[in-house]
């Protein structure tokens, strides 16, 4: 059974709240919140049916004439589900955060449009049939972001933006590169499983070409190193949107179509028989590593998140360009993992700042007194991050670990360990100052009824609870470990 | 209903008689007349790309007299979507006109526009070399009217320099077609097509047209007059002459090149072509990023769109042709939109500097939603139709193993982005102290943005446009 309205109304569901948004004035607060809720609850809906459909079996998509000869394909298949399902969800969560955050403030309304149409792109990229939808909406995303990253219009702002769009506008053209020439090559790059590239697999020499210029276009986002510059700055963004860039929206898609790539269209077994995979294992290696050492460099605790998101996005390439089935179920279910603990991690730097003014990990001292729900979510995100059971984090370290082993690549283990060990160099010192050293005289008690405003509260500890909750029952059916072991089952198994 | 023949007839009549009647009635009637005949031949035209797309290739021998004799018109799926493309375009730009230049210019600008919309149809209806010759030097004599139309030192300096550069240009033109008939007994299109051969006299006369319609488009190095014209007309006009009057040129050179001289002449001069393109996007976008006037930003930027249309030379293949037909066309609204919209922050903030535009997002939303939406197409980033052309070109230059096009492209869009975002960034900025905005009319504002959306309606439903421009295509 085909459906064929549904993926457009997942997609359109931001994009015309967006377009809305944009025209209402600076002072319709309750239009524009009652507006963003309403697009979030209606896209979670649209989801949930959605993914009930796929795991029943259904097939749903759109297609849409674009050139005569290629369309525009709008597709739902496991994978997309995975990250629209993720993006739905934190979507929701981050627009209660925002409306908090931003209360007060200038120029909401662009925000929530940008904010709104960003979404979109996402829901764009995780739903594209093609390579050429997915290239379009991927470029979507980079210019529905950059008005997010300037959104504050200080100099430093602008500055981050025009790194921002350094890295992405020239991501981007080696991206084109590569799709062009997959396309003249086979003349439609069809996102097929295992790979829609069998009939041309003798042009070996234009097809590792191909292969490096997109995985070097996609790693852009993906803040593979060295083409990570952009993610550290871009820290200068309000709270929310660092949340979003990290968790969800721009280094996932770029994860998430290295994996298109990957599996998709070359075909895991080609991508092997090319000799690539395992160049991009160790670049992902690479980062991983490089990522947790700058983390521990820094003393400014939103640039030490945006370092460890470095590190952790690389686990997600990890995984899928190790050879084996463990190895892919252990990258795509930190796809999901990371994107929750790493936005209450965020959250939480917003609380700390919003509340207390406190930007630098040395200022945290003691802020467990002050501040214990939202310093509680920080501790359960930052153990994930670290791999401490029962927290999804450890889930996916686990997996990793043993597909690594399962790949005959033991030195992976070796990283991984590392790693997490740079992790808990970076994370423990912050939890344990935060519970247990006095706390700073000037923190007056907060006058409210809690320790910040409930717009901000919530949202962190529900994805402080998420965190725990995907760990705690990964073993189930629809937990995020459920569905990736599907997707492994129905799309990746080589 | 009317046949298609006697459509493109009303499509060139429409605007000559818009024309006359509105330099007739007084003052008052200039608009409506204006409207009214815009509206007319925006219909006429729209009936002739639907006959075309229906019906194929429609021809009319003028004045019954067949070729070699006579003339011959023809619109196939090109010539209806330049049509398509001056009936939309052109009037947003003359709405915009209305208010930016004052009363008396007013009434001079809208015959003028009107006179040179009658040549640019014909133009692109023309099957003839010498009836191509005609509408060309028509639509260079309306445009230095336009140019001078207020008569003010930049205005008359800009004229000049155009007009010291078009007159060569139509000599050199003359002279090609002059060395054809003598060697062919014909001008017409189809015709010349079948009897060209290789030889001295085919490759002086190719030199010779190439050379005259690079001087008008203008190709570099012989674009030199277009920084300080594009910046001393009035802006109205630099947005016609940039979308409209340059394509006219360019069209004659696409049609010409493809169907009559490149499969005589050597795959070396086509590179060459080429390579003056590529040069030109550098050059163009180099320069367009060292400049601090906002309009010679916009203005430069076309050096280096015009370049990219020269890629076609090189790979001629009828994607290649769709591709490049495809810039013109979004080049066409995109710019227009630009052109416009400096215009409008002139009007309202009087800053010709790169700085006039900050706070731009929150005083002059439209416009610089259209500024960012036509900043887009320039660059070639999708939804949008510069993005189209790009990739069409792009799968061209890797088709036809000629990959280094391809790096052009490539490159040439992130030197447009350089340029292009460094206008916008600072949109966001807070309105600089002691400046005031002053209110500028609706029309205005809407002008340019129609204009961008058309850009990026054309990122978003390519078919249309490609299934027409596939009418009569060549091969």
């Amino acid at each position: 059974m085909m459906n064929t309205w549904l993926p457009l109304s997942v997609l359109l569901s931001s994009l015309l709240p967006g377009l809305i948004i944009f025209l209402l004035a600076e002072e319709q607060r309750r239009t524009r919140t009652v507006l963003n809720l309403l697009a979030a609850v209606t896209k979670l809906l649209l989801t949930a049916v959605m993914a009930w459909g796929v795991f029943q079996g259904r097939q749903y998509e759109t297609r849409l004439p674009f050139f005569p000869k290629a369309d525009l394909v709008l597709r739902a298949d496991s994978f997309s589900l995975l990250f629209i399902t993720l993006s739905a969800v934190l979507w929701f969560v981050t627009t209660i955060y925002a409306v908090g955050y931003l209360e007060g403030t200038d120029h909401r309304s662009r925000f929530f449009g940008f904010f709104s149409l960003c979404v979109a792109s996402t829901m764009g990229i995780a739903l594209a049939g093609n390579l050429l939808t997915f290239f379009l909406f991927y470029e979507m995303l980079t210019l529905s972001t950059y008005p997010l990253v300037i959104h504050r219009g200080t100099p430093e702002a602008l500055r981050a933006g025009n790194v921002y769009l350094r890295y992405t506008l020239s991501g981007a053209t080696l991206l084109l590169a590569g799709v062009v020439l997959l396309y003249s090559l086979t003349g439609s790059v069809e996102f097929t499983e295992r790979g829609a590239l069998g009939a041309v697999a003798s042009h070996r020499t234009e097809l590792v070409v191909a292969f490096v210029l997109l995985i070097a276009g996609l790693g852009v986002k993906t803040a593979l190193v060295p083409l990570h510059g952009w993610l550290p700055v871009a820290m200068v963004a309000p709270a929310p949107v660092s949340a979003l860039l990290h968790a969800v929206a721009v280094v996932k898609a770029g994860a998430f179509g290295i994996t298109r790539i990957i599996y998709d269209v070359y075909g895991v077994y080609l991508v092997h028989d090319l000799g690539v995979m395992q160049p991009l294992a160790i670049v992902a290696a690479i980062t991983i590593l490089y990522g947790s050492v700058r983390a521990l460099q820094q003393g400014d605790l939103k640039k030490r998140l945006a370092y460890s998101t470095v590190s952790q996005v690389a686990y997600i390439v990890l995984g899928v360009s190790l050879f084996g089935t463990v190895s892919t179920i252990g990258g795509l279910v930190h796809l999901v993992h990371q994107g929750v603990m790493k936005i209450t991690l965020f959250f939480c730097a917003g609380n700390f700042a919003e509340e207390l003014h406190v930007h630098r990990v040395s200022e945290l001292r003691g802020v467990g007194r002050r501040m214990p729900l939202t310093t509680g979510a920080f501790t359960i995100a930052a153990l994930g991050m670290i791999g401490i059971p029962p927290i999804a984090g450890f889930i996916s370290k686990w997996y990793l670990g043993i597909g690594a082993l399962e790949a005959h690549q033991p030195w992976m283990v070796v990283v991984l360990l590392t790693s997490s060990l740079l992790n808990a160099g970076y994370f423990l010192p912050i939890v344990y100052s935060a519970w247990f050293q006095a706390p700073r005289e000037e923190w007056k008690p907060s006058t409210r009824g809690w320790e910040i405003g409930l717009l901000l509260l919530l949202p962190t500890v529900a994805t402080a609870v998420l965190s725990l909750a995907a760990g705690l029952f990964a073993g189930a059916e629809l937990s995020p470990l459920g569905w990736t072991r599907l997707i492994t089952e129905r799309e990746f198994r080589p | 209903m009317m046949g298609g023949t006697a459509l493109m007839a009303w499509s060139v009549a429409l605007p000559l008689i818009g024309a006359v009647l509105s330099l007739l009635v007084g003052r008052a009637g200039v608009r409506l007349v204006a409207g009214v005949a815009s509206v007319a031949t925006l219909i006429a035209s729209s009936l002739v790309a639907w006959e075309v797309s229906t019906q194929g290739v429609l021809r009319q021998q003028l004045g019954g007299w067949g070729a070699p004799l006579g003339i011959e018109w023809r619109a196939d799926g090109l010539a209806a979507l330049m049509l398509l493309t001056i009936a939309v375009v052109g009037p947003l730009i003359s709405v915009h006109a209305l208010d930016h230049l004052g009363d008396r210019e007013d009434r001079e600008f809208l015959p003028l526009w009107l006179f040179i919309w009658c040549a640019l149809n014909a133009l692109v209806l023309s099957a003839d070399a010498f009836n191509l010759y005609v509408t060309l030097e028509l639509t260079t004599l309306g445009a230095v009217s336009l140019i001078v139309v207020r008569r003010d030192l930049p205005g008359l300096d800009a004229g000049l320099r155009y007009l010291l550069f078009a007159l060569p240009g139509s000599l050199c033109y003359l002279l090609g077609i002059a060395f054809l008939y003598g060697a062919y007994a014909t001008l017409d299109v189809g015709m010349l097509a079948q009897r060209v051969q290789s030889g001295p006299v085919t490759w002086v006369a190719a030199g010779l047209v190439t050379v005259g319609l690079c001087l008008k488009t203008p190709l570099f190095p012989l674009h030199v007059w277009l920084p300080p014209t594009y910046t001393g007309a009035p802006t109205p006009v630099t947005a016609l002459l940039s979308a409209l009057i340059s394509k006219g040129s360019f069209y004659v050179l696409l049609r010409l090149w493809l169907e009559v001289f490149a499969p005589v002449l050597d795959a070396e001069v086509g590179q060459l072509l080429g390579l003056l393109g590529a040069v030109a996007v550098l050059w163009g976008s180099v320069l367009a990023l060292s400049q601090t006037q906002l309009k010679r930003v916009v203005a430069y930027s076309s050096v280096a769109q015009i370049g990219y249309m020269f890629l076609v030379f090189p790979m001629a293949t009828s994607g290649a042709r769709a591709g490049v037909i495809y810039l013109v066309v979004s080049h066409a609204a995109a710019k227009a939109s630009m052109f416009v919209a400096v215009g409008n922050i002139h009007q309202a903030v009087g800053i010709t500097e790169l700085g006039g535009v900050q706070g731009l997002a929150y005083r002059m939303p439209f416009t610089f939603l259209a500024m960012a939406l036509g900043g887009i197409s320039l660059i070639g980033i999708p939804p949008s139709g510069g993005f189209i052309a790009k990739w069409l070109l792009l799968n061209e230059s890797i088709g036809t193993q000629q990959w280094w096009w391809a790096l052009v492209l490539l490159g040439g869009s992130l030197l447009a982005a350089a340029y292009v975002f460094r206008i916008l960034r600072g949109s966001f900025l807070p309105l600089p102290p002691g400046v005031t905005v002053r209110s500028i009319p609706l029309g205005n504002e809407l002008a340019p943005l129609a204009l961008a959306l058309i850009a990026l309606l054309l990122g978003l439903v390519p078919w249309f446009p490609l299934d027409l421009l596939a009418v009569g295509a060549s091969r």
